[in-house]
């Protein structure tokens, strides 16, 4: 992990144990920032989410292949980005959980979560260089369920 | 995740301890469900510490897979923050919920 004064960045292998190690850090970095542990745990849990995606769907396993996190915070901004090393995707085409004929389906709520918690989330691909996600949220507006997205 | 399990009156009532998320119980919480000896199934989910998507689809999962066995699976106990991601994604529509045991063994 290196830290260089409001930057914090972490590399992992594509292990689902160390996803916990990245939340930590995003749930730290919070509560230091002066968000509350409620606030803290669904942005953490947003970032739960992104490197569970980022192993299972970006590197397929693949222990060799990393994830890697970088947290910024400036003033009360934070943006957290989660990379892997993977082929991309569309979000466009990940289906609505809410929608009724998703309702019951065991898998595709990761992303909706992410959506829910953070003020934005932002997909990008590069050809051979893998999957960028950066989420944003001002801790300054309180967290994501009870900011009324719910 | 640490699961146990106790007959009531033929309702089976699996208490969960502990996390269930994507690698550390999520595939787990639906074998303890298969292999309850009752088509009745309470969930105590009080001992749950930390759930993500995937233990989310897992509870959906042993949902379905119990009905489709003409079998009935309720919620007991729900923590604050397994509560609000049902919310959320709608899910709590689909179980019923209950705070208390003797109200939940009567229900079935």
């Amino acid at each position: 992990m290196e830290r260089d004064g409001e930057r914090i960045e972490i590399t992992i292998s594509s292990r689902f144990e160390n996803i916990e190690l990245v939340q930590v850090i995003a749930e730290h970095l919070c509560e230091n920032a002066g968000m509350d542990e409620d606030g803290s745990h669904w942005i953490g849990m947003a970032v739960r989410e992104a490197v569970a995606n980022a192993i299972k769907h970006g590197n397929k396993l693949d222990v060799k292949k990393k994830v890697n996190a970088t947290f910024e915070l400036n003033g009360h901004d934070l943006s957290i980005t989660i990379s892997d090393e993977g082929t991309g995707f569309d979000p466009e085409k990940v289906s609505d959980p809410l929608n009724p004929q998703n309702l019951m389906k065991t898998s595709g709520r990761g992303i909706f979560y992410m959506r829910t918690f953070m003020d934005q989330i932002r997909y990008s691909f590069v050809a051979g260089s893998g999957t960028s996600l950066v989420m944003t949220k001002n801790l300054a507006k309180g967290t994501g369920i009870a900011s009324g997205k719910a | 995740m640490k699961a146990t399990t106790r007959d009531v009156n033929g309702i089976a009532i699996i208490k969960v301890d502990g996390k269930i998320t994507i690698g550390a119980g999520d595939q787990q919480l639906r074998d303890v469900i298969a292999n309850a000896n009752s088509k009745k199934i309470l969930l105590d989910l009080s001992g749950v510490t930390t759930i993500d998507s995937s233990g989310i689809g897992e509870l959906v999962g042993s949902y379905t897979t119990v009905t489709n066995n003409h079998g009935k699976l309720k919620l007991l106990h729900l923590p604050a923050k397994l509560n609000e991601l049902l919310h959320v994604t709608q899910l709590i529509t689909v179980f019923e919920v209950y705070e208390n045991e003797q109200e939940a063994l009567d229900s079935f």
